[in-house]
């Protein structure tokens, strides 16, 4: 019997720009790039120069704390380029890509019948191990931790996001030859979260301890799902894993080869209608291979609306993300828009304006503000997105003080900055909660580890 | 709608970093900010906002105080000329006590506002919505008759001491509206009880004499006044305590917008109730009582600042309990704190304002415990985990 959690607290949030359920090819991208920044708290090692050939699959650079936990490249061709920034940090390396992908071989392996240390070894020194990151802390997973649990979730909640469904359809024996793979790497469960309402195959998947998800976001949230079935305690190390990456795992234990390949879908109301859909493409490519057709004066965002990350359209899309959200730039003056009542055509989760009258009306929604930051006045309305039985205006409270013994009492395990995404969205008072949670989460990596 | 904004622009211009007034810019920005929500945009993280702010918020608690106030005003000329056996017509009411009540109004928010403005530019932070309510709050927990420099001297008190000596808007302990009416209570006391203050020219007119229902009761007087004419407040008071009916209609904006918290008020009536009922059955467990322990305890829920303490001052969120549970705990206290001391301290008719005061200094011990409970929960999943492991 699946493990089914339900979840009442949280919102969900109808936009406009939806995508097309159709998959295209995207056109080749020239160039890819692997971002340091993508991966928190890796301080990356180049292990090649400017102008060395490689093929997919070849190590680029690793993490300066641990030589286990390596950065592949997704496709053959010239290292191009090492972009710098300040004190002669990394921020972006770029690879000129071959017209055809020339694939290292790593040769096939079977995870099933195989050591559990091999398939390890397996994952980490090919690259693989990149996939995995680490809860607390949302970091790049240590390949010497053995997680008490991993887990994947596969229906994304939150607004204008990919169906894992549609993406994976053709990759079903993949994923399942990933997830015998993970089975490996943990002495207990790997965990898949899926939609509840639909019949996807993702309900046939052997080996996993299946969890049904129903309710608002944040319920798809791996944090909600951890959450519910086995919290996190002082001391203890949680795997997790996006639905994609655990196919690419799977295709790299049968045919031998690191098929970077990533279906990106485009949505938000700045794009238009015909670039609206699902492309294929390859990790880390180029925005504009894919994002043709979209507004000026809009804002692009890899990954989701609310914790996505704001990118050029000449520049990259991010290692993890599957979204990429185009919506209009909000700088612009609102007259009176602070009386009660008024635009109600801006989506509010507050009584105070009238768009609770209609749940199901799609909003288009911009980047503005509305409004200005200010000292925390308003309570309970952080509680109203908060499934998690943690208290969030006093965790959040207790971050911005650095007060570690409390952040630790109040769940600061428990919880990484996108389960405040929605706190962030609806809070009165404008508060930058996902950037306070991560600071909150960086101090206790420095002083507790 | 384009050239006014141009128009604000230009004026802003001398208020721009690196330009000579750039020290006065908290001002400009929050008299802009009135006009126009500005055009900041997200830098990262939730890309899209709410359309919710502190503004508005506050505004909507503006707006649930409109009833109470109107009604005030005309209560206020309505006391005062019936005491003079007149029948006035509503616009005459109206104007009587708006002629007493606006120029306070204007007072607290003048004095109010510079002190917040000033504030605000001493310390470079934007400046914050939360005086908008307090500044009406003050007059309207007032008696009608204080001197207007009184008004400005508690304002001065409550925005000092009572809020920004603790760091500012979202900071302070105690509910600033009830400190600037608690420091003119002990302060004048003169001004702000006894039986010749309550209605509008009290003290000059010798026919007048207008005391508050509570204040009779104390003294083991009759009351006269049925509880129909206590519901509608058409009675001697505070300028806008006196009308449950308008207050009820505010409480219903407040909670219906969610910007007040159900939870306090409904448990405060609840406490309210209890302590009234407890000392209602006093008689029957053979002490004697007093008037005011007698009195019918719905009566104790209508009369008074109790509605309006409940309704208005103890769902300040700043300075109530922040946690589910506390604020059940909060809002009981309250009610249960304020007719106690409303009817057993013979030197306090009213309650209602010390026992918010009190539950405010209270209210982060309430908190502590209700957040210490989430603390063990965690604790204790983590000690049954290693016992298990062990």
């Amino acid at each position: 019997m699946p493990i089914d959690v339900k979840i009442k607290k949280g919102l969900k949030l109808n936009l406009k720009g939806e995508a097309k359920n159709s998959i295209e090819q995207a056109q080749k991208s020239k160039t890819v790039a692997l971002r340091p920044s993508n991966f928190h708290s890796l301080v990356p090692k180049l292990v090649l120069k400017e102008g060395a050939k490689i093929k997919a699959g070849d190590e680029v650079f690793f993490s300066k704390y641990s030589d286990k936990t390596r950065v592949v490249s997704p496709v053959s061709g010239v290292l191009k380029e090492i972009k710098r920034g300040a004190k002669r940090k990394i921020l972006e390396v770029i690879i000129e890509a071959d017209d055809y992908i020339e694939y290292k071989d790593f040769g096939s392996m079977n995870p099933l019948e195989s050591e559990s240390s091999l398939v390890k070894e397996r994952i980490f020194s090919t690259g693989l191990g990149i996939f995995l990151n680490q809860r607390p802390y949302n970091i790049p997973a240590d390949a010497d931790d053995t997680p008490k649990a991993i887990y994947i979730s596969a229906y994304d909640t939150a607004p204008l996001s990919a169906s894992h469904e549609l993406v994976l359809k053709d990759k079903a024996e993949y994923f399942q030859n990933g997830i015998n793979a993970l089975t490996k790497l943990t002495g207990g469960k790997v965990y898949l979260g899926v939609d509840k309402q639909s019949a996807t195959f993702l309900k046939d998947v052997q080996n996993v301890e299946l969890i049904t998800i129903s309710g608002p976001h944040p319920a798809g949230n791996v944090g909600t799902l951890i959450h519910e079935t086995e919290p996190m305690n002082r001391g203890e190390r949680v795997w997790t894993i996006n639905p994609e990456d655990v196919a690419i795992i799977g295709e790299q234990f049968k045919t031998g080869k690191y098929n970077a390949e990533r279906t990106v879908v485009v949505t938000g109301s700045a794009a238009h209608e015909n670039n609206r859909k699902y492309f294929k493409t390859i990790i880390g490519s180029e925005v504009k291979s894919f994002l043709t057709d979209f507004e000026d004066n809009s804002r692009i965002i890899s990954g989701n609306v609310l914790t996505g990350e704001k990118i050029e359209s000449d520049g990259y899309i991010n290692f993890f993300s599957n979204t990429l959200t185009v919506i209009p730039e909000g700088n612009e003056y609102r007259m009176f828009g602070w009386v009660p009542f008024k635009d109600n055509d801006i989506h509010s989760a507050s009584k105070t304006s009238l768009s609770w009258l209609f749940p199901n009306k799609k909003y288009d929604v911009n980047t503005n503000l509305n409004g200005e930051e200010r000292a925390l006045v308003v309570t309970g309305e952080m509680e109203e997105m908060m499934p998690m039985d943690i208290l969030p205006m006093q965790l959040l409270k207790a971050c911005m003080a650095g007060d570690i013994e409390k952040m630790e009492n109040l769940g600061i395990y428990e919880v990484v900055p996108e389960d405040f995404a929605l706190v962030e969205y609806t809070n009165t008072s404008k508060i930058e909660a996902q950037e306070i949670i991560r600071n909150g989460l960086d101090l206790m990596i420095t002083e507790v580890g | 709608m384009n050239w006014i904004r141009q128009k604000i622009d230009q004026i802003k211009e001398p208020f721009e970093p690196g330009n000579k007034l750039e020290k006065y810019r908290p001002a400009i920005n929050a008299l802009d900010t009135f006009l126009f929500v500005p055009d900041h945009t997200t830098k990262k993280g939730a890309h899209i906002r709410d359309a919710v702010d502190l503004k508005r918020t506050m505004i909507t608690v503006v707006l649930a105080l409109i009833p109470a106030l109107i009604f005030g005003m005309w209560n206020a000329g309505y006391q005062h000329y019936t005491q003079l056996g007149e029948n006035p017509a509503f616009l005459e009411a109206f104007l009587h006590g708006a002629y007493k009540i606006v120029p306070m109004i204007v007072v607290s928010y003048a004095v109010g506002l510079g002190l917040e403005f000033a504030f605000a530019i001493m310390r470079g932070h934007e400046v914050n919505e939360g005086y908008l309510v307090t500044g009406l709050l003050i007059p309207m927990i007032m008696p009608v008759d204080i001197p207007l420099w009184m008004v400005a001297l508690s304002v001065i008190f409550a925005v000092l001491i009572g809020k920004e000596a603790f760091g500012g808007t979202g900071m302070n302990i105690l509910n600033p509206a009830l400190t600037a009416r608690a420091f003119a209570f002990f302060a004048y006391p003169t001004y702000m009880s006894g039986n010749k203050i309550w209605v509008s020219e009290a003290s000059n007119v010798d026919s007048i004499s207008g005391e508050t229902i509570l204040g009779s009761l104390a003294a083991n007087k009759e009351v006269t006044y049925n509880a129909a004419e206590m519901f509608t407040g058409i009675i001697p008071g505070s300028i806008s305590e006196t009308s449950t009916l308008c207050i009820v209609a505010g409480a219903l904006i407040l909670i219906l917008t969610k910007v007040a918290d159900w939870r306090i008020i409904l448990s405060g009536v609840i406490g309210a109730a209890a302590m009234g009922l407890l000392l209602n059955a006093l008689p029957s467990m053979g002490v004697e009582g007093n008037g005011l322990t007698n009195f019918p305890w719905y009566n104790h829920l209508i009369v008074g600042g109790f509605a309006f303490g409940i309704v208005f001052m103890a769902t300040d969120p700043v300075s109530a309990a922040q946690t589910m549970k506390g604020k059940w705990i909060y809002g009981v206290l309250i009610g249960l704190t304020a007719i106690l001391i409303r009817t057993l301290n013979p030197a306090y008719p009213e309650g209602i304002m010390l026992s918010i005061l009190l539950l405010n200094v209270f209210a982060p011990t309430i908190d502590h415990y209700v957040i210490e409970g989430n603390i063990k929960k965690r604790k204790k999943r983590l000690d049954m985990k290693s016992v298990k492991t062990a």
